[in-house]
């Protein structure tokens, strides 16, 4: 049940896309991310589109797998197509009781809840070829510039790195301790709200003293081997570019070239 | 009054890169009053086995009876099966929440639909069969030591009354001293309470002394399934998959070696001291 969310998880697979360099991926991510809220119209939907099908056929990651992720937003996709459906304005296609559906509503409701739909996959495949410390690493290097005007990049990075590595940690524990309490009779399912929001202190409770026990674990061990920030810290495995990336960097400017040139001709 | 596995599989992940085929094809009866180990190395299976016999997981193929009746059937009570079979986890004392000692006792009881009264006069029981002294029940769990929390732990499943009672690694990360108190209590249960008990462990001295059938799991399936006599005498095969029999066993194929006839079947200590003491007393009688 609760092991369906997949957000942050990695595919082990072998692909190009697996191989490249995390920032060459991050930076293709956001030019995706760019093309997608920017796009007008049939043309520019269908080359984003092809953009996200060719990621996702080189990803070697089984399509099946990627959509479990969406499961995760289908309420909020449901509640912003609403809001697109019922509140533009525009010319009237049918009306039910007060409420009047806009052809322009319509529109809008279909093209956000591809975008939302676009946004998860393509972010997904972002986070399912790369493991949480290559996307780390990534990051880090990409960043340090920063360094300069003071922002604690590294400081940053591991964090985020930490987090993303207690993701999974937590699932499986929530998974267990869930069935530890279904054992001794506890219902997660049934009731009200209410009744289900009672149903969770069996579960939160174990869930946050053991998440604050391996935190505490974590630091011991960190500090037991002089860990003190990134200052002149070295990498077991640094970040070179190789031929692929370079190849791809130009691949995902060609992209958002085409990108460009149709938002300013069509 | 039995459980019955036919040919159960369990499959994690179906259909992704992280499949593991955790269960192949179990077959096993277990009948009312055992007291069964299953041992098997870290990954071998046990706890997805178990957590089968009260339905918490759902075999990926097979079938499962409780007393004769498909645990998988529309219109089974799932959740009074969870009361007769109560399982307690491995490294149990995380799951505690409440307040007090006492209040999580009552947890399991008052989830299987008892009035307060009856809920904590069986929370009562469980907390004295564990061996708890009452000076501590009304106090927050979370102050316990580490084999005080298990035990308050394992009284929280023995509050639901189960008929079979089922502990996965109940000793791990306990000292010895602890280790021996937890089997010796659960041992103490079996025989005054009649209850059907099984107990998983990866430890085969552990277990050896205390179990009348020992089944041993190997990469998901039954390897040997016989009393802890049967299951040792195999132990070359068992040291090939990483398990060891107790050392007593080890002593005594040792001696038998060097001619001395003492009981090469011998599996606990105190088997394995009369049957050395025996070798002595003929061999005096003898000269
Ligand atoms: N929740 C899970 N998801 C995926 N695989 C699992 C899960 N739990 C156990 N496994 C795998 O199933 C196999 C059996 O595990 P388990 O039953 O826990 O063994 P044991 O209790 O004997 O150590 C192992 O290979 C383990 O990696
Ligand atoms: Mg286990």
């Amino acid at each position: 049940m609760i092991r369906d969310i997949t957000i942050g998880q990695y595919y082990p697979a072998d692909s190009v896309i697996h191989k490249l360099d995390p920032r060459v991926k991050l930076f293709g991510v956001v030019i995706y991310v760019i093309s997608l809220f920017t796009f007008r119209g049939i043309w520019g939907f269908l080359l984003v589109t092809l953009a996200l099908a060719a990621m996702i056929k080189i990803s070697k990651v089984p399509f099946r797998f990627m959509v479990k992720g969406l499961k995760a937003i289908v309420i909020i996709l449901i509640i912003t197509a609403m809001f697109n459906l019922f509140l533009t304005p525009g010319e009237t296609l049918v009306t039910i009781w007060k409420i009047k559906i806009t052809k322009e509503g319509l529109k809008s409701a279909v093209f956000m809840a591809i975008r939302l739909i676009y946004l998860i996959l393509g972010t997904s495949t972002l986070t399912l070829t790369t493991t949480p410390n290559q996307l780390t690493d990534g990051m880090e290097k990409a960043f340090r510039p920063l360094n300069h005007i003071h922002v604690p990049v590294h400081e940053v990075a591991m964090m985020i790195s930490i987090a993303l590595r207690f993701i999974p940690i937590l699932v499986e524990e929530t998974d267990k301790i869930m069935k530890a309490q279904i054992a001794r009779g506890a219902d997660f399912e049934s009731g009200n709200l209410i009744k289900k929001a009672k149903a969770m202190v069996p579960l939160l409770v174990p869930l946050f003293i053991s998440a604050f026990r391996r935190a505490n674990d974590l630091a011991l061990a960190m500090e037991a081997r002089c860990y003190n920030g990134g200052a002149g810290r070295t990498k077991m495995k640094p970040l070179k570019y190789q031929k692929a990336d370079h190849i791809s960097y130009l691949v995902i400017l060609g992209y958002l070239v085409i990108v460009i040139l149709m938002r300013v001709l069509l | 009054m039995s459980i019955i596995l036919d040919k159960v599989n369990y499959v994690y992940s179906e259909k992704t890169a992280y499949e593991v085929h955790a269960l192949k094809d179990i077959n096993l009866k277990i009948e009312d009053g055992e007291f069964i180990g299953i041992i098997g190395h870290t990954g071998s299976g046990k706890s997805t086995l178990i957590q089968h016999l009260n339905g918490l997981v759902k075999a990926t193929s097979g079938g499962i009876y409780y007393n004769g009746r498909d645990i998988y059937d529309e219109d089974f009570n799932m959740k009074e099966l969870r009361g007769k079979v109560g399982l307690v986890f491995q490294y149990p004392e995380h799951q505690l929440f409440e307040t007090t000692i006492f209040a999580d006792v009552c947890f399991g009881p008052l989830n299987q639909g008892l009035s307060k009264k009856e809920a904590e006069l069986q929370a009562f029981t469980a907390l004295r069969s564990v061996g708890l002294p009452e000076e501590y029940w009304y106090q927050s769990p979370f102050e316990l030591s580490g084999g005080q929390k298990r035990r308050v732990a394992i009284a929280g499943v023995l509050a639901m009354k189960p008929e079979v009672l089922v502990l996965d690694e109940p000793t791990a990360g306990l000292d010895p001293q602890g280790r021996d108190e937890i089997l010796d209590q659960v041992a103490k249960m079996h025989k005054e309470l009649g209850m059907t008990i099984i107990l998983v462990s990866h430890s085969m001295e552990d277990v050896a002394k205390y179990v009348d059938r020992l089944i041993v799991m190997n990469h998901g399936s039954v390897m040997f399934d016989g009393t802890p006599k049967e299951v040792f005498h195999h132990y070359q095969e068992l040291e090939a998959v990483g398990l060891a029999a107790p050392q007593v066993t080890y002593l005594m194929h040792e001696l038998r070696k060097k001619g001395i006839p003492v009981d090469g079947e011998a599996t606990t200590i105190e088997e394995a001291k009369a049957s050395i003491l025996k070798c002595f007393q003929n061999r005096e009688n003898r000269s």
